[in-house]
């Protein structure tokens, strides 16, 4: 328990410093991008003076409060859910990233777990028969590790979506058919959701797979080498229990390092959103870049760390739990 | 984007084996060595070359167009003849050719040229930023692991606070109130390293911390030598293979994001002024934005992504040979069946022990086997 207090204490430390860049940085970088920003959403047509007045309280531009004072606002507006206007999407920053979230959140888990208990199981095998053949996997894993992913997302649309050219099986555009279906809870609509996640989730997978694979046999390597598993063998349990024993060993630090892990599919991920228009975060955030739409760019910097953040603490739950280690220390 | 896998190892170990030196050869020279270190070093050394003469070798400028013959001029339907409209012509790429070796783009510009001309950022920026980053994390992990007390505290509080956040979204933030990062191989590379150095400098913290309990130095620390010196002459040096590692991890990780930032759209464009740099993701974002791969261009898009895969691939060989080195019980890789058998070990592989084979005609040079 006291692990995981002091945890939760480190967690709301890195939320707070990620909410503290993002409130800075806009107003101490030299004054050119926000101007620009600021001159784009006036001239857009879209903004009027209200508008524009808001996005300057929210950038701390021509504002003439001290920054102390503006801080406070800052948190304030912030605890009551508050996150700016987004003029380019003409709603409130915080309404349209709930609405964004589902998405992401939705492929982003189902991807991860695929891949993680692929990849994991992968790497056991290539740790428990190495020197055979399965060697050759590791070539490929560092091969499909170094492509990006969003790379990877074009080669997949290439061969099998409906926007490429080749094969043409699955929708490769959007989070549903957006000319055919109404959204709600019918079954056609979950039908095509579905279908629409196939691609960008095998994209996912397949590029964070990699990583996977490869942490999982060197942390089996290194874990078949322990005295404990040495003990086991030679107390004469089949092969396949000395295995799943290491295996269960091998897993903590890849559990204990879930934090860099994730934090490198949660960046690939905003890229395969954009190459697949995906509804979600990252596809958002594509598109407020592209309109210099700061509110909006800054509220998906600070959601998606929160949502990241809660996801370590998650994995630090389950470290806990598989670790009789980290739970006596507590 | 890659995870630097031993390292992970290595600080869940609390600390890898560090080699030790065989009596009678010198450390220096056992340099990780086997086919996925050489393939490795052969592929990295080609692109280096290609990032030194790209430019000069490149049969065009990267920027050159020319819309008469280097496009293919379609007809926009219900125009030109018979419908009383003036023609328009809208440009098709040219599929390779002799004449181009790699085709040409929408903008009627040679793909060959601006791949070879995309070579030198793309490249140098990962090797600019994983030195600043190596650099830092040195400084950070070290001090924060030799020092300890509050030092260690904040450092730590520090470099974990920048692992927690999501890399890709904090560097997009900075590179978006930076709109001239991409103008500057330095000023991208700094922006990539500050995000860039946390990862490493944890993991020389942990191993500067076994390290310091050790003998060798406790022995130096009782004859009356400097922190300075200890950290210099005794500590430094034991990193060596960690800090090898962690650099090509970082140059891979570097060249992911710089490549992803292009393809933002965040490190400018080069036809812009102010001009940003010719890379790899700037050819994706550019056919990506063009439609490329709904209308089949594949030699558009297709060469920078697979180039930023091979070069990827080739660091993380490398790598693959330093964790050997670091790591011995992963060293049976390198090990095939025919030199297994050669070298008179069992081939089905069991637990629990690594043993350690010296061949006849390798005196010193050591291959672990299952």
């Amino acid at each position: 328990m006291r692990l995981l207090i002091r945890r939760l204490g480190f967690y709301l430390v890195a939320a707070w410093a990620a909410i503290t860049f993002s409130f800075l940085i806009p107003r101490v970088v030299p004054g050119n991008p926000v101007a620009t920003a600021i001159i784009r959403a006036e001239t857009s047509g879209q903004c009027n003076s209200a508008c524009v007045h808001a996005i300057e309280l929210q950038l701390g531009f021509n504002v003439h409060t001290t920054l102390w004072t503006q801080y406070a606002q800052y948190w304030g507006n912030l605890s009551h859910g508050n996150l700016g206007f987004s003029w380019s999407e003409n709603a409130p920053v915080g309404g349209l990233i709930v609405s964004y979230l589902p998405w992401t959140i939705g492929l982003l888990v189902v991807a991860t777990v695929i891949a993680f208990a692929v990849g994991t199981l992968i790497g056991v095998l290539m740790a428990w028969r190495r020197g055979s053949w399965v060697e050759w996997v590791m070539p490929a894993a560092a091969f499909f590790q170094a492509i990006p992913y969003f790379f990877l997302a074009l080669v997949i649309v290439l061969i099998f979506g409906q926007t490429g050219t080749m094969l043409k099986w699955l929708p490769s555009l959007f989070g549903y058919d957006i000319y055919t279906v109404t959204p709600g809870p019918n079954w056609s609509y979950i039908a095509s959701i579905l279908q629409h996640a196939i691609l960008p989730g095998v994209t996912v997978v397949l590029a964070s797979m990699g990583g996977f694979i490869l942490t999982m046999r060197n942390n089996m390597l290194t874990t078949m080498d322990e005295d404990f598993v040495l003990v086991a063998r030679a107390k004469g349990l089949p092969t396949r229990r000395v295995v799943t024993y290491a295996a269960r060993n091998a897993l903590l630090p890849v559990v204990s390092n879930f934090t860099l892990a994730l934090s490198l599919v949660v960046s690939g991920q905003i890229l395969v959103e954009i190459v697949f228009n995906y509804p979600g975060i990252g596809y958002h955030l594509y598109q407020a870049l592209s309109e210099l739409d700061y509110s909006l760019v800054q509220g998906i910097f600070v959601v998606i760390t929160l949502v990241v953040l809660a996801a370590n603490l998650l994995a630090d739950v389950v470290y806990v739990l598989i670790d009789p280690r980290a739970r006596q220390a507590g | 984007m890659a995870q630097n896998t031993t390292l992970m190892a290595a600080v869940a170990g609390g600390g890898a084996p560090l080699p030790e030196g065989l009596p009678g050869r010198p450390r220096a020279l056992r340099l990780p060595h086997g086919p996925k270190v050489i393939i490795g070093l052969v592929i990295l050394a080609v692109f280096v070359v290609v990032a030194i003469i790209g430019t000069w070798a490149a049969p065009y400028s990267p920027n050159a167009t020319n819309v008469a013959t280097w496009v293919r001029h379609v007809l926009v339907p219900g125009t030109g003849p018979g419908t009383g409209v003036p023609a328009h012509y809208y440009p098709l790429p040219l599929p390779p050719s002799s004449s181009h070796l790699l085709g040409t783009t929408v903008f009627a510009q040679d793909v060959l040229s601006q791949l070879l001309a995309s070579t030198g950022a793309t490249l140098f920026v990962g090797l600019l930023a994983a030195a600043m980053a190596t650099v830092l994390s040195v400084l950070v992990g070290v001090t924060a692991g030799y020092i300890g007390g509050f030092a260690d505290e904040s450092l730590s509080l520090l470099s974990n606070v920048f692992l927690a956040i999501p890399g890709l979204p904090l560097l997009i933030v900075l590179a978006f109130y930076v709109p001239s990062a991409g103008t500057s191989i330095l000023l991208v590379a700094i922006i990539i390293a500050v995000t860039s150095w946390a990862y490493t400098a944890r993991v020389l913290r942990a191993q500067t911390l076994s390290l310091r309990s050790r003998d060798f130095v406790e022995a130096a620390r009782i004859s009356g030598e400097g922190r300075l010196r200890i950290i210099l002459v005794e500590v430094l040096p034991n990193l060596v293979p960690i800090v090898a590692a962690s650099f090509l991890f970082t140059t891979l990780y570097a060249i992911g994001v710089y490549v992803a930032l292009a393809f933002l759209g965040l490190a400018g464009s080069p036809t812009s002024s102010p001009a940003g740099l010719w890379n790899w993701g700037e050819m994706l974002r550019e056919g990506f934005a063009n439609n490329a791969v709904r209308g089949g261009w594949w030699w558009w898009w297709a060469p920078p992504g697979l180039c930023i895969a091979l070069l990827g691939t080739s660091l993380a060989l490398l790598n693959f040979g330093i964790d050997e080195f670091i790591n011995p019980r992963l060293r049976v890789a390198g090990l095939s069946r025919r030199a297994a058998k050669r070298a008179g070990i069992r081939v089905r592989p069991s637990f629990g022990v690594t043993a350690v084979v010296r061949r006849k005609a390798e005196p010193g040079g050591e291959v672990a086997a299952p």
